[in-house]
């Protein structure tokens, strides 16, 4: 494996990690404003602010490290995703920086009111939406290289139908990813009401998150003829993903093995995730930047492969620490412990 | 929008997140200490107090590291946004220790949550002070590495640039360059000081509105006598820094001491205004300038005559630091007179004149803060790198940065009065009487 490789897998590892633990926060947000108004908020609330409180800080975490990663191993990124990527990537920023401190000032200082409730809820929709336009940038077709540097053609960016499907494809899924976990969770804190709500909810939102991927393939057919090809040869990736799609709503259809329910839906987020990336390579940004025209220097290379193992050393307990202490410490999940002074 | 403007407003947009991140950033780095220590300092008398206090700073701190954190995430991806020039080499020499950095927060992160949500859970308090060591230490590395990150703008090595292109280039020389040692040090024990003062602020400021419980006593003590050392050390490592600077970075040592020509026994400039070129109404230190940039009296400093105008930095960052040393010794003056005043019993530090200058101390040490590191970065101007790369050419190309400088704006206006409103409505809801009798109600009603 070179190092390339190497450093596009650990960065692609944590951008798929923050995709599955992003999506957990946005969609439940997302679920307890739509309680809020829909009257239901007695039912919810309390399932996921215990889930939400302790690990809010360390989803962003995850974002924080993809992003200083790329950086540090492909520095080129920097210039060219950095020039260009100005407006949506501040726009989520904001978006992010809203819903990061309205979580705090509710959930500990005691704000309670529904605006902020709902403003919470909005924002995770608005972010994976966002955040989903560097995927379509990466496609290429979007950006011009001038004299003065790369130049993002907004016009082109919002009436590409790409576009539109990616970040229906995102919201989709993070209203999809969240509603199967929080199931489970619910299930575990032996909340039956909720378990059920949200059963519901994974349910609705199973069908058009499979749909909208369908759809990015078909689109992508047109867009980059070249990426399409990849992607047909590694049907037989995405066939397995779909298996344990059909896995996960059966059941959840049947009201059986929740827990395992989630990890057939994590299986089948990381299968597809993998073939997308797979079918990425080379480029970073088609077709200016592939990762090997892009890659650091070897001493730096080399230098942030140890800093990352070192630090995965000191990582991996804390994260076990922090999950057996409350996500599968039976007496806080079901809110029969209350610590919180 | 042209190429000047476009500098100008990503200039201004860095400048801006990065001064209302500071404060939160400070914050954070140091009150974690602060909490532990008190938890120690708990665990040792078996003051339930002390204990109570560490709990009290920490749901504040919980507030203050939200807004940290989701600037701190601005000014991560700002720096590639605005300056990807610049971020396209830097990412090539120092991403090591901005890598390093987010492991720190990582770190902190994890067990900040672990120790808020199990509060009540453990009857021994060492438990809850063991928790308390990865959180400190995890916010002060992170301190140290994104320091190094900026010593390396000051004073960027362990790279060759051989027409145009990158070659030997050596992480661990960048990380460990000469601005290193003095920054770093002198980042870190600044932000202790200020959470200290910050924190013993909120303790006078309680004592003058009416309480006068023993807690509030307590904690103005500890954090006084904190605030007494650590600002102590500030000045230590602060002549270091002017050291430092007079060895690598005449030129901003110059520039901040309005010393315009290259001589022996220099004096040291203190105050004054500049008007045509001529420095008026300042207080003059006969050998004042040589002493503190190279321990000797009549050592020759070098002055702005040395550098093409091109290349020296605004004269403006001379009040800066005459803003950021006056703070310091004042803070160092006022925490001495309160230590040794209680001590030996001197009325008049109980008095409420008195408590009103160390109410004023928390905010004045943040004013410092920020006056250090505008003279810090405008002092590098008009490198990016120095001499390496210049600002105007490490900026975006995109012409949107005046439109995003107001959306930040607005955004920080938002985060900054609704910080502060919660947290005053936090504890003037929950008074510490209040929080001292429930739990006694707890404890009695588990008794029975």
């Amino acid at each position: 494996m070179t190092l390339e490789i190497l450093g596009i897998t650990v960065l692609g590892i944590f951008l798929f990690g923050y995709i599955i633990v992003a999506s957990i926060d946005f969609g439940a947000g997302f679920f307890n404003a739509f309680s809020t108004l829909t009257g239901k908020e007695h039912i919810l609330t309390k399932v996921i602010q215990r889930y939400l409180s302790p690990v809010w800080e360390v989803t962003n975490v995850f974002l924080v490290f993809f992003f200083v990663g790329i950086v540090g191993f492909f520095p080129k990124t920097a210039y060219y995703y950095g020039s260009t990527l100005l407006v949506p990537a501040s726009i989520a920023i904001i978006l992010l920086a809203i819903r990061g401190a309205y979580y705090a000032f509710t959930t500990y200082g005691g704000l309670k009111h529904k605006r902020y409730t709902i403003l919470y809820g909005l924002t995770g929709l608005f972010i994976p939406a966002s955040l989903s336009i560097v995927l379509v940038i990466s496609e290429g077709g979007f950006v011009t290289l001038e004299d003065a540097g790369p130049l993002l053609d907004y016009w082109a960016l919002f009436t590409s139908p790409l576009s539109w499907s990616i970040v229906a494809l995102s919201l989709t899924s993070v209203l999809y990813i969240s509603a199967v976990f929080l199931t489970w969770y619910a299930q575990k804190a032996k909340d039956r009401q909720a378990a059920n709500l949200l059963r519901k909810y994974a349910l609705v939102w199973a069908g058009p998150a499979i749909i909208t991927a369908a759809g990015i393939i078909i689109e992508m057919k047109n867009h980059n003829p070249e990426h399409y090809e990849r992607l047909v040869d590694l049907w037989w990736l995405f066939g397995l993903s779909l298996i344990f799609f059909a896995g996960t709503v059966y059941l959840l259809w049947q009201r059986i093995a929740y827990g395992f329910a989630f990890w057939l839906l994590a299986g089948q987020f990381t299968l597809a995730f993998l073939a997308y990336g797979i079918s990425h390579y080379p480029y970073l940004m088609y077709p200016y930047l592939t990762i090997y025209d892009s890659f650091t220097n070897e001493a730096m290379a080399t230098a942030l492969v140890i800093a990352f193992i070192a630090g995965l050393c000191l990582l991996l307990p804390s994260l076990y620490l922090l999950l057996r202490l409350f996500l599968f410490n039976k007496a806080y999940v079901q809110g029969n412990r209350n610590d919180h002074a | 929008m042209g190429n000047e403007e476009t500098v100008f407003f990503s200039r201004v947009l860095t400048e801006l997140t990065l001064s209302f991140h500071i404060i939160y950033a400070t914050i954070g780095v140091g009150i974690p200490l602060m909490i532990m220590i008190a938890q120690w300092v708990g665990i040792k008398k078996n003051d339930e107090h002390y204990i109570l206090l560490a709990r009290r700073w920490t749901r504040g701190f919980v507030i203050t590291v939200a807004v940290g954190v989701v600037t701190g995430t601005a000014i991560g991806l700002q720096l590639s946004l605005l300056w990807p020039r610049f971020m396209e080499l830097a990412g090539n020499t120092i991403a090591l220790p901005l890598f390093m950095e987010t492991f720190a927060f990582f770190f902190e992160a994890i067990f900040l949550g672990i120790y808020i949500y199990t509060w009540d859970r453990f009857e021994n308090q060492k438990k809850h002070l063991l928790l308390l060591i990865p959180v400190a230490l995890g916010a002060s590395f992170s301190a140290v590495f994104i320091t190094i990150v900026n010593a390396f703008m000051n004073a960027p090595q362990g790279f060759d640039l051989v027409n145009g292109e990158l070659v030997n280039v050596s992480p661990f020389v960048a990380m460990f360059n000469p601005a290193m040692p003095t920054k770093v040090a002198h980042v870190v024990v600044t932000a202790y000081m200020t959470s200290a003062f910050v924190l013993a602020s909120i303790g006078a400021f309680r004592l003058l509105k009416g309480s006068n419980h023993l807690y509030h006593k307590k904690a103005l003590f500890l954090t006084m006598k904190l605030g007494l050392i650590f600002s102590i050390a500030t000045a230590i490592i602060g002549d270091f820094s002017g050291k430092y600077l007079a060895e690598y970075q005449p030129e901003k040592l110059a520039a901040a001491e309005w010393h315009f020509e290259t001589e022996k026994g220099a004096p040291l400039i203190l105050y004054g205004v500049l008007k045509d070129g001529e420095v008026k109404y300042a207080l003059k230190i006969p050998y004042g300038l040589s002493i503190l940039a190279h321990s000797s009296p009549n050592a020759e400093v070098i002055g702005l005559d040395r550098f093409k105008e091109a290349d020296q930095p605004p004269l403006y960052i001379h009040y800066m630091f005459d803003l950021m040393v006056t703070i310091g010794m004042w803070m160092v003056f006022i925490s001495l007179v309160y230590v040794v005043g209680t001590w030996r019993e001197w009325r008049f530090i109980l008095t409420k004149w008195f408590r009103w200058l160390m109410v004023l101390g928390g905010p004045l040490s943040i004013i410092a803060i920020e006056a250090g590191w505008w003279l810090d970065e405008v002092g590098r101007q008009p490198w990016v790198l120095r001499g390496i790369m210049r600002t105007k050419d490490a900026a975006t190309t995109s012409g949107q940065v005046d439109t995003m400088l107001w959306l930040f704006a607005s955004l920080y206006i938002i985060l900054g009065i609704g910080s502060v409103f919660v947290l005053w409505r936090m504890f003037r809801n929950n008074p510490v009487e209040q929080e001292l009798a429930d739990r006694a109600a707890d404890r009695a009603g588990e008794m029975k």
